[in-house]
């Protein structure tokens, strides 16, 4: 339960964050790495949660921009990108990104818990 | 609290907080930690073409916010303080604006908003490059090209242009509003709206000013007028050829011309007479000293247009039709930007140039007028002898004059500044010397003098051209344009046809500026210009129509001596259609500016059959030989024998040419095409013909026909990719701004036909930019296609929609809205304009 709530207030904040105009594009960063303090996991977990509340949220929205788009732009940034132009591709390597920067900054704020604790 | 109550909680707090830290396990928090921040910082940092991935890919931030959606509704109500009145802007289905203002400062605010919102990357890409700053974006290998565009005067000439432009209160009123447009919609960009190409190179715009616009308009003035020259390439040739020769392989005036100005006009006596300075036989003709500079990225000579316009006792209505077809570098964003300009005392409708007022070419409700290039010469060279390397002085009339210095600082993405310093003569800019010759040894002085410099404002010729009414309101509006010369090509619904070829003109002595001149005292200087009636012009001629293809605007009856880059063969075609036709409908003239038709080839084709010797061609030769004998002289798309004859005269030339012209280094220009096929035509046994390079004496046969054997071996290798069809070999290409920097951009492998000396002049970038079709009736009908989309937006489907549409030779009727169509169907969206904060 704690995972998926994790999961889920992640990728809330992380969006919240991106709708701030003075939110730098790391801004989920910090929200994730709160999140991990809150909802307090081990660090592998909060990794994961941390990694799957941003993949989750920017292949979503990626896909979602996409859908509207009719795949023009994806197709073309993903023959500037080297991916072949294979638009799946580029949502999928959008999401790796933002989940990584989550997920380590979700592990940073667990250990921060665990460690104050103990 | 005081002082001390505070430190002591700052030290109770601390201490708190080392209880609870000390203890941790710091290490992998500290780990996890850098770990978040480095790689934050990485995704966050351009690695050299890598953009910053992080904020790239975010989807809220980065290049996904570029993505429109195809449902995008454009419906918008903005508020500015700088309107004065309240202005709608209607967008139709193809996103072509119809802007309705209450005045004109709205209506080029708006303009200025409409070009930056469409086209911001754009407009702010070509002025920085127009100004020398392409370095701060691409990097160390613009470096040169930077240079050239400082040391070419390119902002000095804007400068100039701005201050005269200044001057004039309504054209201060109107750029002024024009630039406050731009501007509003640059200082209220949030950065997730930054265009795809900002994200991609990690930089932010800048904003705008009077000065980029005069920048855009020079820019526009080096593309048209600056590659019309080739003097240094000249130079050199005088120093290889005899006079005569010269003049044979360079003619002035070429026997197959059929000149913009119909042959037998009759022309005043000149207004000025220039006068060959004494010391032209020795210092000047006499020279054989060659010039190692040269130009780099030289404007393409294919830079060039079609228009004409046929009058009503040759159409099927009685009304005239008008056609234009600018010939350009072909680009996504396109260089022009669609519209209508309507306020209560104007109503016009064409394409615009993004980073610029006004409708360039187009129509209002009495007249249509378009453009093409005159070619002309207008930029010389004068050498100039230096004191000194310091270059603070220079000889002139018989003393050291002061040469001003200019310091050029060019800023360089990803590497340190660049220093250069620039000496201005009583000519101008110099140039060429030993610190800007592009890599090539004893280099002299060069200064260039180039009408581009002199103070003009060629805006206001289209403010005036944009509501004129009739002919006189015609003529006086493009009175004053200096550069670069165009024809203008005007009809109106009262039925005059007329065309000037206007621009300033130096008056010329008999071949003045064909070559670097002495710029050791005034006395090769430019001693005048030809006075402005006597431009070549027509109007109303009794055959009924006018056309003009950068051909020479006159036969050698016309009393001034005009050198350029003129091309003839696209005039011939054009000519020998519009003289042959009555009854005329727009639908007529929609297949001649797609016309594939070769009359350069109809001439040289019977030269190659008659000289080629079949006996000494292998199998494969003989096959492409039946290939040129069966084509029917259309350079059309699936065309074979156009790729053939094309490889063979190239072939041909080459096998001519060469041996002589690569004598010099930087080598003599090569002659015309058209050139080079009359002389063949005229004289088989030219002496040219024979290779200097061997023992044994070439003859015409043995030429055209190692020509074809040659040109076999490529075309072989061609065929095998499947690629012997005319389109396929050229592979038509519509680029990105940034060419092969973003391939995924461009639109490749386009199935056009034509060549640069055919009507339809599409390269294999290079083509009609934009095609129009203008049928002066009562209610105006026109017509209208470029090659992209009116957004310059990669992400939205409106960046290269009507690319097909070109391809396959079809137009867009423009609509011509009335103030009585706003709840008209076409309408899509509506932009709202409201004076407020």
């Amino acid at each position: 339960m704690k995972f998926i709530t994790a999961i889920i207030l992640t990728a809330l904040l992380a969006f919240i964050s991106g709708l701030l105009s003075f939110s730098p594009w790391w801004g989920f960063a910090i929200t994730s790495f709160l999140v991990a303090l809150l909802v307090h996991q081990k660090a592998g977990k909060a990794f994961l949660a941390g990694f799957l509340g941003l993949l989750l949220l920017w292949c979503g929205l990626a896909w979602w921009i996409d859908m509207q788009n009719h795949g023009v732009l994806s197709a073309r940034i993903a023959s500037v990108l080297p991916l072949g132009g294979n638009s799946m591709l580029l949502i999928l390597v959008t999401g790796v990104v933002g989940g990584l920067v989550a997920g380590f900054a979700a592990m940073s704020g667990s250990y921060l818990r665990s460690s104050s604790k103990s | 609290m005081s002082d001390n109550d505070l430190n002591k909680k700052l030290l109770h707090l601390f201490l708190s907080f080392k209880l609870i830290f000390l203890p941790m396990r710091i290490v992998p928090f500290a780990v996890s930690v850098v770990i978040s921040a480095g790689l934050i910082f990485a995704l966050n940092k351009q690695w050299g073409t890598i953009p910053p991935m992080g904020k790239f890919l975010s989807p809220q931030h980065g290049f996904w916010q570029n993505a429109e959606p195809a449902s995008q509704d454009f419906d918008a109500e903005l508020s500015f303080p700088d309107l004065k009145g309240k202005a709608e802007v209607y967008l139709d289905e193809r996103l072509v604006p119809h802007v309705f203002a209450e005045n004109e400062e709205d209506l080029y605010f708006i303009q200025g908003y409409l070009h930056a919102k469409f086209r911001l990357f754009q407009i702010d890409l070509q002025t920085k490059a127009a100004a020398g700053r392409a370095s701060e974006i691409a990097g160390p290998k613009a470096i040169d090209y930077d240079k050239q565009q400082r040391r070419l005067g390119m902002v000095y000439a804007a400068e100039i242009a701005t201050k005269y432009i200044e001057s004039d209160p309504v054209a201060k009123k109107i750029f002024d509003a024009y630039t406050n447009g731009i501007n509003a919609y640059i200082d209220n960009l949030k950065e997730s709206d930054l265009p795809v190409e900002y994200k991609l190179l990690n930089f932010k715009p800048e904003r705008w000013s009077n000065l980029r616009s005069a920048l855009l308009l020079k820019m526009m003035a080096k593309d048209l007028s600056s590659g019309t020259e080739n003097d240094m390439a000249h130079t050199n040739a005088k120093s290889i050829f005899l006079p005569d020769e010269l003049k044979l392989l360079y003619p002035q005036v070429n026997d197959s011309l059929v000149p913009i100005v119909p042959k037998g006009t009759v022309f005043d006596k000149p207004g000025i007479i220039p006068v060959q300075p004494a010391s032209a036989d020795s210092l000047y003709f006499g020279r054989k000293d060659t010039v190692t500079a040269k130009e780099i990225a030289k404007p393409d000579i294919n830079n060039g247009s079609n228009n004409w316009v046929v009058a009503g006792s040759k159409t099927q209505s009685g009304a005239p039709i008008l056609c234009n077809d600018p010939h350009l570098e072909l680009s996504l964003p396109s260089i022009w930007y669609e519209m209508q300009l309507q306020t209560p005392g104007s109503n016009a409708y064409g394409v615009s140039l993004p980073g610029a007022p006004f409708v360039i070419i187009g129509f209002n409700d009495s007249i249509a007028w378009g453009v093409t290039n005159a070619q002309r010469d207008v930029k010389d060279y004068y050498e100039i002898k230096f004191k000194d390397k310091t270059k603070q002085e220079y000889w002139f009339s018989g003393k050291w004059e002061k040469a001003t210095l200019k310091e050029e600082i060019i800023k360089v993405k990803g590497g340190a500044d660049v220093k250069d310093t620039v000496a201005y003569t009583i000519f101008g800019p110099v140039m060429f010397d030993e610190s800007f010759s592009n890599n090539l040894s004893n280099s002299r002085n060069l200064a260039v003098r180039w009408v581009a410099h002199d103070p003009s404002n060629e805006g206001m010729t289209f403010y005036k051209l944009n509501r004129a009414k009739n002919y006189d309101d015609y003529a006086e509006a493009i009175k004053t344009f200096q550069c670069p010369g165009q024809n203008f090509i005007f009809a109106s619904k009262t039925g005059d046809i007329a065309i000037w070829q206007q621009g300033k003109f130096p008056a010329r002595w008999h071949r003045q500026g064909l070559y670097v001149m002495p710029g050791e005292d005034s006395s090769y200087m430019w001693q005048g210009f030809i006075p402005q009636p006597e431009n070549p012009h027509a109007k109303n001629p009794e055959r009924g129509f006018l056309e003009s293809t950068n051909q020479r605007p006159a036969d050698s009856t016309y009393p001034y001596f005009i050198p350029g880059s003129y091309i003839t063969p696209r005039g011939v075609t054009v000519e020998k259609y519009l003289s042959g036709m009555t009854g005329i409908t727009p639908k007529d003239m929609m297949a001649l500016h797609v016309n594939y038709f070769n009359s350069l080839a109809e001439d040289a084709v019977p030269v190659l059959l008659k000289y080629v010797q079949v006996d000494k061609l292998d199998a494969k030769a003989k096959g492409y030989l039946d290939i040129v004998r069966n084509w029917n002289l259309m350079a059309s798309p699936d065309s074979k024998g156009q790729t053939v004859y094309q490889c063979w005269w190239d072939s041909l030339e080459a096998g001519i040419w060469k041996d002589e012209l690569t004598k010099v280094e930087p080598q003599a220009p090569w002659p015309e095409e058209q050139t080079t096929m009359e002389l063949l035509k005229k004289d088989s046994a030219l002496s040219f013909i024979d290779n200097i390079n061997t023992a044994e004496k070439e003859t015409l046969f043995d030429v055209v026909t190692t020509a074809l054997q040659q040109a076999a071996t490529d075309l072989a290798k061609k065929e095998a990719e499947g690629k012997l069809e005319w389109a396929k070999f050229k592979n038509p290409t519509v680029y990105h701004l940034l060419k092969d920097a973003l391939p995924a951009f461009a639109r490749k492998g386009l199935n056009v036909g034509g060549n640069g000396n055919i009507i339809n002049a599409v390269t294999h970038s290079h083509g009609p930019s934009w095609r129009m079709i203008v049928h002066l009736t009562n209610q105006t009908e026109a017509y209208g296609v470029y090659p992209g989309g009116q957004s310059g937006n990669p992400g939205s489907r409106f960046y290269d929609d009507y690319v097909d549409k070109w391809v396959e030779g079809q137009y867009h009727k423009l609509w011509f809205m009335r103030e009585g169509d706003k709840t008209d169907k076409n309408v899509k969206w509506i932009m709202k304009f409201n004076k407020g904060n």
